[in-house]
């Protein structure tokens, strides 16, 4: 009991204190300027926008309309939050399933050299210039589902995802395809992170009590990772939400002002919206009503990345 | 052998898909008129065979000039073109950035001159600004509306079976705003006896960017089909009925994909994709688009300037025969005196070299129509007069 050291004999040399200061500065500076960044933006977003949210005449959540050019401004978001939406959430919910399959695959199942192989080829789907998977999908990938399109228009047409919408296919189900496709690398990638971190002992025990594969996954790896895995799901939500030139370039807009709740309608997202109208920010108070409109994205984009966080934290606190 | 042939065809109308697209892509930003890639060098081949009459001064120095999209083909083809002339002495350069930013650019002093889909404005917009006062402000003169690029808009149709169709004003407007949805329609019938119609549902396709395209034809519209068509015309395309598609291109796309589609669309862009185009019956009977059409519809246009100051305002109705109606002026708008005296050498030659004859008639191959001699003429007067 006696023979523990005593600690204040230990020599050491006097400490030096600039470098830990300098590297502290650096990076409180790195911080700092991020939360800078975000809030320079939100501001500037504010300022640019309450102008014209003054001079608008009609309500900017619940209107359809988009009338900022000649006359009285009248433009709401109800059309764009709605496409942003759908479009967000059929893409999540086609990607994620495909996404924690493959991070499954590569994690239990594949042998380390073939996991290593689709892992990587995931990870090349991420390196896709959006641009190019905008003109796949218009050119290649919206001829290629339009019969199953119309199937589903012809057969379940009665459910209004499913009623019949556009004469072409630069419909809202190819662009949420299109954009299952782009998140997919980003739900992998960070699915198969959190599944590689199953305790070693959960498996083990799973295997000694006689489970098979499945069983190991269904018992050990997929509560172990779904906190993970919601996350993941959270931050290709948030990609999506704000992708703009593949969907640009997919949809098509129409000029009705009652919102279509089919899949096979075409629309505008907030992102889509701005982008194709760029070119003619002429006065302050047109530009403003398109960055009122990125504004809501922003704060969209923002609440479910923050949730994402949320849920991951939580997932880590409880493991 | 004929299975791999056809396989690579596949693969061709894919690749020309895709070209087509990426076309669409590179100019999506801005895309108000454009073509595609393709057409580019065709057009700049074509272009170059043509001969000038007029005696270049060929001034050393650069200009920049940007604004409307709908004359970026022409204005990057005639720039490379005056530059190989002269042995590109002088560097002049285009960007299509729109034709309001083009003029905001103009007035503020960081481009030499504008392209533009209208006129300077005389009137206060929105932000209280006044074109016409800002750009005299800056040139410390007038400015001066110079029309050079007009460009014809084709109502192109993607039907099989039906090489000639006629229109009229008015059936155009129900078509756009959902009242005449079958090609088979009484309305479409009566305009083209002699033509058997399918029962196809037609599906009309608009420009989903603001556009001077747009705002053209909608101008068109109203003042020929007043009471088929009331909304105010605008760069927003107001038609309640179809889908709307990103820039020219996307709309020809957009016809061509579809059996049954319909769009308005620049001239070069339907006979790129090979769509039908609709004669047009303004009440003098059918008149097929081409250069002698859309040029007496010029002719017949008013003068909204005065002086040098050449504005433009066409007249829909009361054209008489054979006038083409459906027709977009561009302007080229420049300081009347006032930009440095090298920058006014080089703009004054370049225009030169624009408004000679031979290269007004080569505008065609572009997808363009020449000026008719009458305005060509009073144009020429205006470039020597800039100071």
């Amino acid at each position: 009991m006696t023979d523990i050291q005593d600690p204040t004999r230990v020599q050491l040399p006097p400490p030096n204190k600039r470098p830990d200061a300098a590297f502290f500065g650096a990076s409180a500076g790195a911080g700092f300027i991020i939360a800078a960044l975000v809030a320079f933006i939100g501001i500037f977003l504010l300022v640019t926008a309450i102008p014209s949210l003054r001079k608008n005449t009609v309500n900017f959540l619940t209107s359809t309309q988009w009338q900022v050019g000649e006359g009285d401004l009248a433009f709401g978001i109800a059309g764009m939050l709605w496409t942003t939406a759908l479009s967000s959430v059929v893409a999540m919910v086609l990607a994620v399933p495909i996404s924690v399959g493959v991070a499954l695959l590569i994690t239990q199942y594949a042998p380390r050299v073939l996991g290593n192989t689709v892992g990587f080829l995931v990870d090349l789907l991420a390196a896709v210039p959006s641009v190019v998977y905008g003109l796949w999908g218009a050119a290649i990938l919206a001829p290629a589902v339009q019969p199953f399109a119309q199937w589903l228009q012809d057969n379940l047409g009665w459910f209004p995802l499913f009623a019949p919408g556009l004469a072409s296919s630069g419909s809202v189900f190819v662009a949420s395809i299109v954009l299952a496709i782009m998140i997919i690398p980003i739900v992998t990638a960070i699915s198969r992170d959190v599944f590689e971190q199953t305790p070693r002992d959960h498996i083990e025990a799973a295997l000694a009590l006689g489970a098979t594969k499945w069983e190991v996954v269904q018992t050990a790896v997929l509560p172990y990772g779904r906190s993970g895995v919601i996350a993941a799901s959270m931050l290709g939500l948030g990609r999506a939400l704000g992708e703009t030139i593949a969907v640009m370039l997919i949809l098509s807009t129409t000029n009705d002002t009652s919102i279509n709740f089919s899949l096979f309608a075409g629309g505008e997202t907030f992102a889509s919206k701005i982008a194709n109208n760029a070119a003619e920010f002429d006065s302050a108070t047109k530009t403003g009503a398109y960055v009122a409109a990125g504004l809501v994205l922003f704060v969209v984009t923002f609440a479910v990345n923050a949730v994402a966080r949320v849920i991951a934290a939580g997932g880590k606190a409880r493991s | 052998m004929s299975l791999s042939k056809e396989r690579n065809d596949v693969t061709m109308t894919r690749l020309a898909k895709l070209a087509a697209l990426a076309a669409v892509g590179t100019l999506s930003l801005t895309a108000c008129g454009g073509g595609t890639t393709v057409t580019t060098t065709a057009a700049t081949s074509a272009a170059t065979s043509t001969s000038t009459a007029a005696t270049l001064a060929c001034p050393t120095g650069k200009l920049v000039g940007g604004g409307s999209t709908a004359q970026k083909l022409a204005m990057e083809t005639l720039t490379s073109n005056y530059a190989a002339e002269c042995g590109n002495k002088a560097t002049i350069e285009y960007s299509g950035t729109g034709s309001g930013a083009g003029i905001k650019d103009f007035y503020n002093g960081q481009i030499d001159f504008a392209g533009s889909d209208s006129a300077l404005k005389s009137e206060p917009n929105k932000d209280n600004v006044i074109e016409t006062d800002k750009v005299e402000a800056r040139c410390s003169a007038p400015g001066w509306n110079l029309p050079l690029v007009v460009s014809p808009v084709a109502f192109a149709y993607n039907l099989t079976g039906v090489d000639a169709l006629t229109l009229t004003p008015a059936v155009i407007a129900d078509i756009f705003n959902g009242r005449i949805t079958a090609w088979n329609d009484t309305a479409i019938a009566a305009l083209n006896s002699g033509v058997t119609l399918p029962d196809t549902k037609i599906s009309p396709f608009f420009r989903s960017d603001e556009s001077g395209t747009s705002e053209n034809m909608q101008k068109y519209l109203a003042a020929s089909a007043p009471t088929n068509w009331t909304a105010e015309p605008a760069k927003t395309w107001e038609g309640t009925a179809g889908e709307g598609k990103k820039g020219t291109q996307g709309v020809a796309d957009g016809v061509k994909g579809v059996e049954g589609g319909f769009g308005y669309i620049e001239w070069k862009s339907a006979t790129d994709s090979q769509l039908g185009i609709a004669a047009i019956d303004n009440g003098d009977g059918a008149v097929e688009l081409n250069a002698d059409s859309v040029g007496k519809s010029l002719l017949a246009a008013e003068a909204a300037g005065s002086g040098n100051d050449l504005a433009i305002k066409l007249k829909y109705t009361d054209l008489g025969a054979g006038a083409y109606p459906a027709v977009m002026v561009t302007y080229t708008i420049v300081c009347s005196t006032g930009l440095a005296a090298d920058q006014t050498a080089v703009l004054q030659d370049f225009l030169t070299y624009v408004v000679d004859p031979d290269t007004q008639a080569g505008m065609v191959d572009l997808g363009y129509a020449p000026l008719p001699e009458e305005l060509r003429a009073k144009v020429a007067t205006a470039v020597a007069a800039i100071k």
